[in-house]
């Protein structure tokens, strides 16, 4: 029998109010919680079906949420937003969550019925969370690898502005940049939504560059890879010139690379322009302009002050980095105790809200509570 | 420093555990098969609550493919993040030099030291009844108390066994 565990209760807080812009809301009973929001035609087909996503996109690990996450009702982690409100919003002072739901909906092989999930998974985010907690944002859930049918969804939620991004896997089919993707790309700059690719998830690819691991120990720092050539794949298809107000949201995939990656491919540009004559700025442009990148999973240098070295690398794109917490995953990182180093003031408030407040459009203030 | 009573003697099943706060810190005490051990119940990782996570035992490789286990249900693992550290020492198992976790001395101790404790004409200096004690049951003489000692260490912390190679460290 163990004590229940004790929950944080009020304190004088010191940093800023946080927008967490990795926030998992979780189907309770996977894809069966979307049933009441299946149209008849589809219900009876995944009732008799099922669903089948590529594989390869998930390796078993030892625990997939944080213990303690799950509600006492004994549904799953992350799938009771009054325990999301109770366990984490409340008692860490969150301003507002970015919900990212992982879920079979919007990467299923037939890609009718991914669409079909993929606006049931969105009605059932706006029904069972968006409703019930104002702090709440969420990734709209798109059909990604059918660009027709995922404008049809982005232009059904256009107006709830509540729907802040539309969400990518970590590997869809092709890289990120290239042309079948860019219908999804123009209607999200035609209504402020930014592009989210969240780390794992696969339309077949494997997690390394070298192919298909053994251990989750490499999956779980694989992503890096694919959102470099994700990244890459972007700017050299001129994504970022067709679409110039377009964003792109890097979760959960580290960000201590992208220093070193900028000066990689700038250097590869001025020996290789002429391949690609569209470019008319050093890649690492686009890049400051147009990527930001979330904070979890932390690269933690072992010396502490190194991390403080790091971000300095970034320059002024430490206006685009992110806090995210991962919130209820097990690797999720705790808001107080995630930077390996105490964070100057200004750019505590920058990484905790106004980078995000401003990236989203979300208002508030980032002082500390009274 | 206080020494605590907090269970009786059997309350704690082997392989079990019991939560209890002392002088304002959550600490675990475990029963490793007629031993008792505590640590502090706060991960020195991210400060997640280290002592209600899932105990299992010790799993080595010296090479690849050559795997073996043993010392089950003494090693646990955070809830949070899966940091794992010995129970009988507190040191990480991964870093044992470098990273550990508070671990404090637990006896058992027979019910008339507690019984003297709290009778105001006998009183025992540095013994005070938890209070789980004091409203639960009465310390009785011919009882036996687990007694947790916030002022010292476990004995095994103070001749480590490294758990990566088996041997007491330089």
């Amino acid at each position: 029998m163990l004590a229940p565990v004790q929950e944080r209760t009020a304190k004088a807080w010191t940093r800023p109010a946080l927008i967490d812009c990795d926030l998992h809301n979780e189907l309770h009973g996977d894809v069966l919680a979307l049933l009441p929001y299946l149209p008849a035609r589809w219900r009876e087909h995944v009732e008799t079906f099922g669903v089948r996503p590529p594989a390869g996109g998930f390796y078993p690990r030892f625990m997939d949420h944080r213990a303690d996450a799950r509600p006492p009702s004994g549904r799953r982690a992350g799938s009771d937003v009054a325990f999301t409100r109770s366990q984490y919003l409340d008692p860490y002072h969150v301003a507002y969550g970015i919900l990212i739901p992982l879920s079979p909906a919007g990467g299923q092989q037939n890609l009718e019925l991914s669409a079909a999930l993929a606006t049931a998974c969105n009605d059932w985010q706006v029904a069972e969370w968006l409703d019930r907690e104002p702090r709440l944002r969420a990734s709209m859930v798109i059909p990604f690898e059918a660009p027709d049918l995922a404008v049809a969804e982005i232009r059904r939620r256009a107006s709830d502005n509540r729907f802040v991004q539309v969400q990518f896997s970590g590997r869809p089919q092709e890289p990120m940049g290239r042309r079948k993707y860019w219908p999804i790309y123009a209607a999200c700059e035609e209504y402020g939504l930014k592009v989210m690719s969240h780390a794992f998830g696969s339309y077949g690819q494997p997690i390394t560059g070298a192919g298909w691991p053994s251990f989750y120990l490499e999956e779980h720092v694989g992503p890096a890879q694919a959102m470099q050539a994700n990244i890459i794949s972007l700017v050299a298809e001129g994504v970022f010139d067709r679409f110039p107000a377009l964003k792109i949201v890097s979760v959960e995939n580290g960000f201590g690379w992208l220093p070193s990656l900028m000066w990689r491919v700038d250097g590869a540009w001025r020996l290789l322009h002429t391949e690609a004559p569209h470019l008319t700025r050093p890649p690492s442009e686009y890049i400051r302009e147009h990527v930001y990148l979330t904070t979890q999973p932390m690269e933690e240098p072992d010396r502490p002050r190194f991390f403080l070295d790091l971000l300095d690398q970034f320059g002024d794109m430490t206006d685009h980095l992110l806090f995210a917490s991962d919130y209820p995953h097990w690797d999720a990182d705790h808001p107080d105790e995630a930077f390996p180093i105490h964070l100057p003031p200004q750019l505590q408030r920058k990484l905790y809200f106004d980078n995000a407040a401003a990236l989203y459009g979300l208002r508030g203030r980032s002082e500390p509570a009274e | 420093m206080t020494r605590y009573v907090v269970a009786e003697a059997g309350e704690i099943p082997p392989g079990g555990r019991k939560i209890v706060e002392l002088e304002g810190r959550s600490i675990g005490v475990f029963h490793i098969d007629g031993d008792y051990v505590a640590l502090l119940n706060r991960c020195p990782h991210q400060a997640g609550p280290l002592c209600t996570g899932k105990l299992w035992g010790a799993l080595e490789a010296t090479t690849p493919g050559d795997y073996r286990t043993s010392r089950p249900g003494e090693i646990i693992a955070c809830p949070w993040h899966g940091w794992e550290f010995d129970l009988r020492t507190g040191r990480s198992w991964c870093e044992p030099q470098r990273l550990r976790v508070r671990a404090y001395a637990v006896r058992i101790e027979p019910g008339s030291a507690v019984h003297d404790a709290e009778d105001a004409t006998a009183p025992q200096p540095g013994l005070v009844p938890g209070p789980y004690v004091a409203e639960t049951y009465p310390a009785s003489r011919e009882g036996r108390y687990v007694v947790v000692d916030l002022g010292r260490r476990p004995a095994a912390t103070r001749s480590p066994v490294s758990p990566a190679s088996g041997t007491a460290p330089a």
